[in-house]
């Protein structure tokens, strides 16, 4: 299936690695692991969805694709093209084909522009048309994200935050990229909005036939929206493959603890839960040998001691533990 | 059974810029002995300022609770002297945040605030007040307290710190425990954690718990009765199941419709068209009428009264009365 077909984006051995200077006596440096060596491909048109808990790495990931923040080692390919050291003006061209939605729709988008200065900036950055042309472009986006022409000269202050996460999107759309990295684009919505964003996500990549790197902690929408699904814990994806795959047979004792623990809502099903010990440990000691096995309950001494391998344990369902 | 909360008619508002807005306009709720509430409902809704309302800690000025009686074991709370309701504070209703770093004093070991909360309600030797705030540290599953009791609020993760703030809340045994989303701020598997000592320490002390919430999934889990709020009014309550299996209102219709499921497979989800009004803006009549599939004229003109249905079920909606029966065979035919 996807063997045959070339990657719209290949992440090999990606790594992040923040020095910390603590203070003290010897000034000792420690070395945080926000990224410590992850590798995926995205396809044309298909979304892949990125799921794990708070400080695993998510955000670093999807930031150091687009070089937002530079990874320390790895590389990264798209269409083709190695852009983990492309130059500044290259990168330019590059970002019209990537873009970026955030998680926060309050932040992210400049208080003192209207909205259709918001939609437009892209074509500014870029040079692309002006003028009478630029704004039937403008209305036509800010029309598609299913908000009114009037709302192009209004301020963001004035929209809900549903409202402005679909001004974001516009904005990301622009420029037809043919991927859109989105960092947790529904965490911040009340539910009966996210799945308005949601929706209208999943329509436009019909429509439009971008790619989506979809970035969340939270598993329901990741499944919802994702044809593959990655599991990221500190710093590593520890399981990536098909969506119906990775639910409905998780391979990795995380990926299960993780899936146990989503409440259901749906009080006639009795479902047993894994509870895991303890917290997630620090990205700057990351335990031994696999990172999971302070907490995993089939672990065993060789956990300890050696890392797991990433390996394909058939039919494009990839996975790093022992225990496969 | 009498009920050992019971909230009637709550109006509470806030002095804003904008004006005079109404944060609850007419709540009514009860839980019952050792009964666990939930009262769900998305942000905004007046779900946290119901709970702050029910210990008078509405921030005054801006806010008032301007009528509706607040019956704790059948005595009125809104007539209590401050002195009064701090005697009730921790000892009879306790209290958990979403935030438990907020509620915990940065500037003190979380041991020191512990035997605080306790000093002040129970007459305790420096010792044994030790020991019983480790003894609460060892119950909600703090690994190593003698050496946690030391240390202060900010060298925990949110879990743990949540778990001291739900030891410092029972700690006096409490009958009612309101807890305003106390897992919303933490990662699944942290929540799974939280819940499942919720749920242990409830079996084993007996409380009532009012569990706000805006979470389905955890209502699923963990409730017994759920009361849904929409715009700062109660629009259906009911058993749990009755709930899930049979939403009466079409706003938690709506809602159950439009969380993703990681056991149904759904291609497309269901959606509540438009957004939550603002206090400033309510819609006339029911407030949930711009957004509703079902709406009729008398909807925008007549705000439908909570009223019970049967099987202690209750929902706020002209659907299904009389008056409505042939409003909605009439927009059916169109
Ligand atoms: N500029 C930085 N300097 C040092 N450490 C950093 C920096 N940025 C992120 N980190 C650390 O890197 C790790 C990964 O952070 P990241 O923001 O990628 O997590 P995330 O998975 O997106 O989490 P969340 O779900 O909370 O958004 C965390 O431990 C974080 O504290
Ligand atoms: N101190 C305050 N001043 C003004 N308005 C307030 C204040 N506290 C709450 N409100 C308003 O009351 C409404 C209900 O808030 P709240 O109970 O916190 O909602 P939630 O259901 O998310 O807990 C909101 O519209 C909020 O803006
Ligand atoms: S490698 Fe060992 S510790 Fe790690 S997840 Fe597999 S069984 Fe558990
Ligand atoms: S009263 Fe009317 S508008 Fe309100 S929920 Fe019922 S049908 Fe919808
Ligand atoms: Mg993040
Ligand atoms: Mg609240």
């Amino acid at each position: 299936m996807n063997g045959q077909r070339r990657p719209l984006l290949e992440v090999r051995n990606l790594e992040k690695h923040y020095v910390l200077n603590e203070g003290g006596l010897f000034r000792k440096k420690t070395v945080l692991r926000a990224v410590d060596g992850i590798s995926f491909s995205v396809f044309p048109g298909e979304t892949l969805g990125l799921v794990g808990e708070s400080g695993c790495g998510k955000t670093t990931a999807g930031k150091c694709i687009l070089r937002l923040i530079e990874p320390t080692a790895g590389s990264m390919e798209m269409e083709g093209e190695d852009i983990t050291r492309a130059s500044f003006a290259r990168m330019r061209e590059v970002r019209k084909k990537i873009q970026f939605i955030f998680q926060d729709p309050y932040s992210s988008l400049n208080p003192r522009m209207t909205v259709g200065q918001i939609v437009g900036e892209p074509f500014a950055i870029h040079g692309i048309c002006s003028g009478v042309e630029r704004r039937k472009r403008i209305e036509r986006l800010v029309d598609r994200v299913g908000l009114s022409a009037e709302s192009c000269g209004r301020y963001p202050h004035e929209f809900s935050g549903g409202q402005r996460q679909r001004i974001g999107i516009a904005r990301a759309l622009a420029l037809n990229p043919k991927l859109v990295v989105c960092d947790e684009p529904v965490s911040a919505l009340d539910v009966s909005i996210q799945s308005q964003v949601l929706n209208l996500m999943m329509e436009l990549q019909r429509e439009l036939g971008m790619a989506y790197l979809f970035i969340s902690h939270g598993l329901a929408a990741v499944k919802h929206i994702s044809k593959r699904v990655g599991v990221m814990y500190l710093g590593k994806i520890v399981e990536l493959a098909e969506t119906e795959a990775l639910f409905s047979s998780p391979l990795h004792p995380y990926t299960e603890a993780l899936l146990s623990a989503i409440p259901v809502p749906d009080p006639e099903i009795a479902r047993e839960r894994i509870i895991l010990e303890g917290d997630v440990p620090s990205p700057v000691h990351p335990p031994s040998g696999c990172r999971f096995h302070n907490r995993c309950r089939y672990a065993m001494p060789v956990c300890r001691e050696t890392e797991p391998e990433w390996k394909d344990a058939g039919g494009g369902h990839f996975v790093a533990c022992h225990l496969r | 059974m009498k009920p050992l909360l019971e909230i009637e008619n709550l109006v509470t508002t806030f002095d804003t810029e904008d004006g005079c807005v109404t944060a609850l306009d007419g709540v009514s709720l009860s839980v019952g002995q050792g009964e666990t509430v939930a009262l769900v409902g998305e942000s905004g809704c007046g779900k946290s300022v119901t709970s702050l309302s029910i210990l008078r800690l509405v921030p005054s000025p801006p806010g008032k609770v301007e009528a509706g009686r607040i019956l704790f074991e059948g005595e009125d709370l809104l007539a209590k002297s401050e002195p009064q309701m701090r005697e009730i504070r921790g000892r009879d209703i306790a209290m958990i945040f979403q935030e438990p770093m907020t509620s915990l004093n940065p500037v003190f070991t979380c041991g020191s605030q512990l035997i605080e909360a306790i000093g002040q309600h129970q007459r305790l030797t420096a010792a044994q007040a030790k020991e019983k705030v480790l003894e609460m540290l060892r119950l909600v599953g703090i690994p190593l307290p003698d050496q946690r009791f030391d240390e202060y609020p900010h060298q925990m993760s949110g879990g743990m710190r949540q778990r001291v703030m739900i030891g410092m809340a029972l700690c006096c045994a409490p009958k009612l425990l309101i807890a305003d989303e106390p897992t919303t701020a933490l990662d699944v598997t942290i929540q799974a954690q939280i819940l499942d000592l919720l749920i242990k320490l409830k079996k084993k002390m007996g409380m009532a718990i009012l569990l706000i919430t805006h979470d389905m999934g955890v209502v699923a889990e963990m409730a017994e009765r759920v009361v849904v709020m929409y715009a700062g009014k109660v629009i259906e309550e009911a058993p749990v199941r009755e709930l899930f299996r049979a939403p009466a209102h079409p706003y938690t219709r709506g809602l159950l419709d439009s969380i993703p499921r990681l056991d149904v497979r759904e291609d497309q989800l269901g959606t509540i068209p438009g957004n939550v009004p603002s206090l400033g803006s309510m819609p006339s009549g029911c407030r949930f009428h711009p957004r509703c599939p079902h709406a009729c004229g008398l909807c925008a003109e007549r705000v439908p009264e909570l009223r019970e249905t049967g099987g202690g079920r209750k929902v706020a909606c002209w659907l299904g009365t009389p008056g409505m029966a042939v409003a909605g065979e009439r927009s059916a035919s169109r």
